[in-house]
């Protein structure tokens, strides 16, 4: 036995988050009371030198390392920027919220930083132990951010119930996990690939444990039937943790559905392809049927991003290279539009105020025509009506289902957006035909914001016009 | 120098980039926004002649041609292009868009910039609806248009104008995603999203009758046809003026084109077996829906109501063909149809936007629609009448406008096919004719019914200015619509080829 020093360089920018946010949360302590803000900008620094890191080391290859349980390849690299990307805008908005609603910060941050390294971590696994580790790094940072708001009521109990069905849904992740190991003898995804594939492993283990992994998934994702959590955490949870869980976490989770199901296991893909396709379904029909009765835009928010994960399902139920890069251009737009989307809540709250009952957007476009118009983008994107991104999202994944043969799924598809039109249309009709309920004028009352949402609301009308390059991205790295 | 020119991207992105300029720079500028977006609309108007003046009409082949990839991956296009099947209502929309903008003028008091910006944004992206040779640009253009709709309506409309909206909204978004899909199977197939490729692509029988219905629930929506057309006179009696000018001069234009651009060429053995549905809805808007819009009370619902009968007839036209062929074994006659249903859309462009500018116009002073309201008015605005009974004689089909031509044209198309269908549609000149001269009578002749009436005041010259335009262009088309015509000729003769020509 001969020890083999691993090669550290493919995992630098976790090395760097890892160390940083242990430093700021020592640094947090002492120097909150004086600097204000520190936290916040090292936090910022912190993913920008990462986001920098990632990019001048960006690579088409595909790296092991940490004796295989450890991948870095063009898919984890684009994954992680956008994690930065929206990261960095999550943050930026959720400074002003608690500023605004005098509520600790400094914890905020040094959570959030932990939960995008569990991200990392979870995007670049090659092994179920990697895979297991990042997915807890990022719940545990997050079950916590919730429950930061410690006297309320409602984002206790939402804390509360995130916390008892994710440990349970990983639970039932692991309990798929072990089935697998037990059925291949193995935890490296690459291995248990070529296990698979060569037919020695028993099948009905290997079945079972595909069904819970997939439970645990759809857990994860907030898929239906696993979806019930989900509007009471949105709404539950300050907006600024709903922003950030809203977003970036969804993107680690698309990772891992890749990895898990694509990577490891492709062999199975007439196990899984069928439960995905009655999740997917599922999850449009009831995301696109129970948002119409919401008058909370948090709420309603959460049930238009279940069904925006039925939808992401159906480049998945393709089981190809590029269905699963049409997926990713999906959640990557998915998370972009959803910094906007919540964004404006958190950009719009005041002390005492939250600004998240669908009734408080009405008579927008009176008072503050502009900031009426973003949303108007942010909503018609989301309802996947061109020119905006939202429209190229769905035809990607639409055309995926298609070429694999699912016409009369890409038809159920259609519907659910027909229906889930009248919810965002709502919320339109609210700012623009509806008197508003307010007195006196509704700005963003930091400019930094201001600039931060229009610069968001118009790179999804930008991307709706231009989306050849982020489309080439997402199909050339996986 | 004219080679290069992109006429038609300019005619698409002048008017939305002008759009967009107007809702910035008239902001707190009601008169800046009002000129600018005359401007833009006129400009765009007087660049959009050389598209006619230097048309070839030798050729069936896209004109003006642009194309440039736009997603490589998915070889999809920014593909443009212009026949004498589209040329024509291009020109139809950039000429209602000057009248559309000048009706507003004094009416719209209220955010006048995000208005006259809707209108113009909607110009260039209708536009590009008529232009667009790639399946998924059209379909862009083609929803794009729903939201600044959406939103004209939905704030300055009537007082029912949110329900009618959303209805307007979701029936049409309902109606396209069928069309998205389909177009989406066809590039799986063939790995093009160009319609000239779809047009040429073969395909089998059960996958063309699915496209085609697909394309009929998307089409019929639009145009509307019975009984999908619903929508129609709730988004029209709530949409303001110029919402209804638009609606009716253009939009339904949109779901007519689409059955010459797509259903016909791409799907034309479905269409052959699946002629008599059209056909059979055709002949009931015609009938039906004309004895529907006798009984209202309400003078925009009426020529609502009118305006889907009408367009019974563009659709009965286009289907003639095939009942010609099976009957007489050649295709003589049926490039009468096909013309005929091509003239009545640009006709009724015409005379549909002049009859809502002119209720438009009696609105304005009344603030009703209601046909009781009123009586007399001849009394009080004998200009106005005058030119309100020239558009309801052409409405109702009199020789020598513009109704008259299309409508002729198809019935004696129809008349070839079968006596029957020939029967029914004619049967419009008796029922349109009543329920138009009938309004007429009850709204304008008679005496001075009441004290309002008697405070009316004729025609401005702004009204006067735009009536005048509209009479001159319907009289115009009524007398010589050969040049018209003369653009379509070897469209359509290719079209009915295309159409005539099995895919199997």
């Amino acid at each position: 036995m001969n020890f083999v020093i691993p090669s550290f360089a493919p995992a630098i920018p976790e090395i760097v988050l890892l160390v940083m946010a242990s430093l700021i949360l020592v640094a947090d302590t002492f120097w909150s009371k004086r600097f204000q803000n520190a936290t916040y900008y090292a936090i910022q620094a912190t993913l920008l030198v990462v986001g920098y890191l990632l990019l001048t080391s960006f690579t088409a290859e595909t790296v092991y390392t940490f004796n295989d349980s450890f991948v870095r390849d063009s898919f984890a690299d684009v994954m992680k920027l956008f994690t930065i990307a929206v990261s960095l805008g999550v943050f930026m908005f959720a400074r002003e919220y608690l500023a605004q609603h005098k509520f600790v910060s400094g914890e905020f941050f040094v959570l959030g930083l932990f939960g995008v390294l569990g991200m990392f971590v979870l995007i670049s696994a090659n092994n179920f132990i990697t895979l297991f580790l990042g997915l807890e790094i990022m719940s545990l940072a997050i079950y916590a951010m919730v429950a930061l708001r410690k006297y309320d009521g409602m984002a206790v109990e939402a804390a509360m119930k995130y916390f008892v069905l994710g440990a349970l849904a990983t639970g039932m992740m692991l309990y798929g996990i072990s089935m697998v190991y037990g059925a291949t003898g193995s935890i490296t995804f690459t291995e248990i690939k070529e296990i698979i594939a060569s037919g020695q492993a028993d099948g009905i283990v290997l079945a079972f444990g595909v069904v819970f992994i997939v439970i645990g998934l759809a857990f994860k994702l907030g898929a239906v039937p696993f979806h019930m959590w989900m509007p009471d955490v949105y709404h539950g949870a300050p907006t600024a943790v709903t922003l950030y869980i809203g977003t970036a976490p969804k993107l680690a989770g698309f990772a891992m559905l890749y990895r898990l199901l694509y990577e490891a296991m492709p062999g199975l893909v007439t196990d899984w392809q069928q439960l995905i396709i009655m999740i997917s379904i599922l999850s449009m029909v009831v995301g696109a049927i129970v948002a119409i009765a919401q008058d909370n835009l948090k709420r309603m928010l959460a049930y238009s991003g279940i069904g925006h994960i039925g939808f992401l399902l159906l480049g998945v139920i393709a089981a190809t290279d590029n269905g699963f890069s049409a997926a990713m251009f999906y959640i990557i737009v998915y998370a972009i539009t959803g910094v906007a989307g919540f964004g404006i809540i958190v950009a719009l709250s005041r002390t005492g105020f939250e600004f998240d009952r669908i009734a408080d957007f009405k008579g927008l476009n009176q008072k503050n025509p502009w900031l009426a118009l973003m949303m108007l983008i942010i909503m018609f994107s989301m309802a996947g009506i061109p020119p905006f991104v939202g429209f190229w999202a769905k035809i990607l994944v639409i055309e995926e289902v298609v070429a694999a043969g699912f016409t009369w799924i890409a038809i159920i598809a259609v519907i659910t957006a027909v229906i889930s039109a009248f919810y965002y249309l709502r919320v339109v009709k609210a700012m623009y035909f509806d008197q508003s309920e307010i007195k006196g004028p509704v700005e963003i009352i930091s400019p930094s914001l201001h600039w931060g949402l229009s610069f968001v609301a118009i790179l999804l009308l930008a991307l709706g016009l231009l989306p050849t390059q982020l489309i080439d991205l997402c199909y050339l790295s996986i | 120098m004219l080679e290069s020119y992109p006429i038609l991207s300019t005619l698409i992105w002048l008017p939305i980039i002008g759009g967009l300029l107007v809702l910035f720079a008239g902001r707190n500028n009601d008169t800046v926004a009002k000129w600018l977006s005359l401007i833009v609309a006129g400009l765009t108007f007087i660049l959009s002649i050389p598209l006619w003046a230097n048309f070839n009409y030798d050729t069936a082949d896209m004109q003006f041609v642009e194309q440039l990839a736009w997603i490589p991956m998915f070889n999809v296009q920014y593909y443009l292009g212009v026949d004498g099947l589209s040329m024509p209502l291009v020109l139809l929309t950039t000429f209602t868009q000057v009248l559309v903008i000048a009706s507003a003028w004094d009416v719209i008091k209220e955010r006048v910039e995000q208005y006259m910006g809707a209108f113009l944004i909607m110009g260039g992206i209708m536009v590009g609806v008529f232009t667009a040779l790639d399946s998924i640009l059209f379909y862009i253009f083609w929803e794009a248009l729903l939201i600044p709709m959406f939103i004209v309506i939905g704030k300055w409309g009537g007082p029912r104008r949110v329900y009618a909206t959303m209805k307007f909204f979701l029936y049409t978004f309902f109606g396209s995603v069928f069309m998205l899909v389909s177009f989406l199977y066809m590039y799986w197939q063939i790995g093009s999203f160009s319609i000239l490729d779809f047009q040429t692509m073969p395909l089998g029988m059960t996958a063309q009758i699915l496209i085609f219905l697909a394309f009929l629930i998307a089409f019929a929506v639009k145009i509307p046809m019975f009984p999908v057309h619903t929508w129609l006179p709730d988004a029209h009696v709530e949409a303001p003026t110029a919402g209804s000018v638009v609606l009716a001069a253009i939009m339904l234009k949109m779901g007519g084109y689409g059955f010459v651009r797509f259903s016909l060429p791409i799907t034309p053995d479905a269409s052959m077996t699946l002629d008599w549905l059209v056909i059979g809805l055709s002949l009931i808007a015609i009938v039906y829906i004309g004895i529907v819009a006798l009984v209202q009370s309400d003078m925009k619902k009426l020529v609502a109501y009118s305006s889907i009968s009408h367009m019974g007839f563009v659709t009965l036209g286009m289907f003639l063909v095939y009942d010609i062929m099976q009957a007489h074994g050649t295709m003589e006659g049926a490039a009468i149809g096909m013309e005929g249903a091509m003239v009545q859309m640009v006709s009724h462009g015409f005379i549909s936007g002049a009859m809502f500018l002119a209720i438009g116009v009696l609105y304005d002073r009344m603030h009703t629609r209601d046909i009781s309201a009123y009586g007399g008015v001849v009394n009080k605005m004998p200009w106005f009448v005058m030119f309100a009974v020239l558009f309801a004689m052409a409405n109702s089909g009199l020789p020598g406008t513009s109704g008259f031509v299309g409508e002729f044209m198809v019935i004696i198309a129809s008349f070839k096919a079968n006596v029957w269908y020939g029967i029914l549609a004619a049967l419009t000149l008796i029922i349109g004719a009543a329920y138009t001269l009938w309004m007429v009578k009850r709204v304008f002749f008679g005496a001075v019914t009441n004290e309002n009436v008697e405070k009316l005041e004729d025609l401005n010259k702004r009204e006067f200015a735009i009536m005048a335009t509209l009479a001159i262009a319907v009289i115009a088309l009524g007398v010589f619509p050969s040049p018209l015509m003369e653009v379509m000729h070897t469209s359509v003769e290719n079209l009915l080829v295309q159409a005539t020509t099995s895919k199997l």
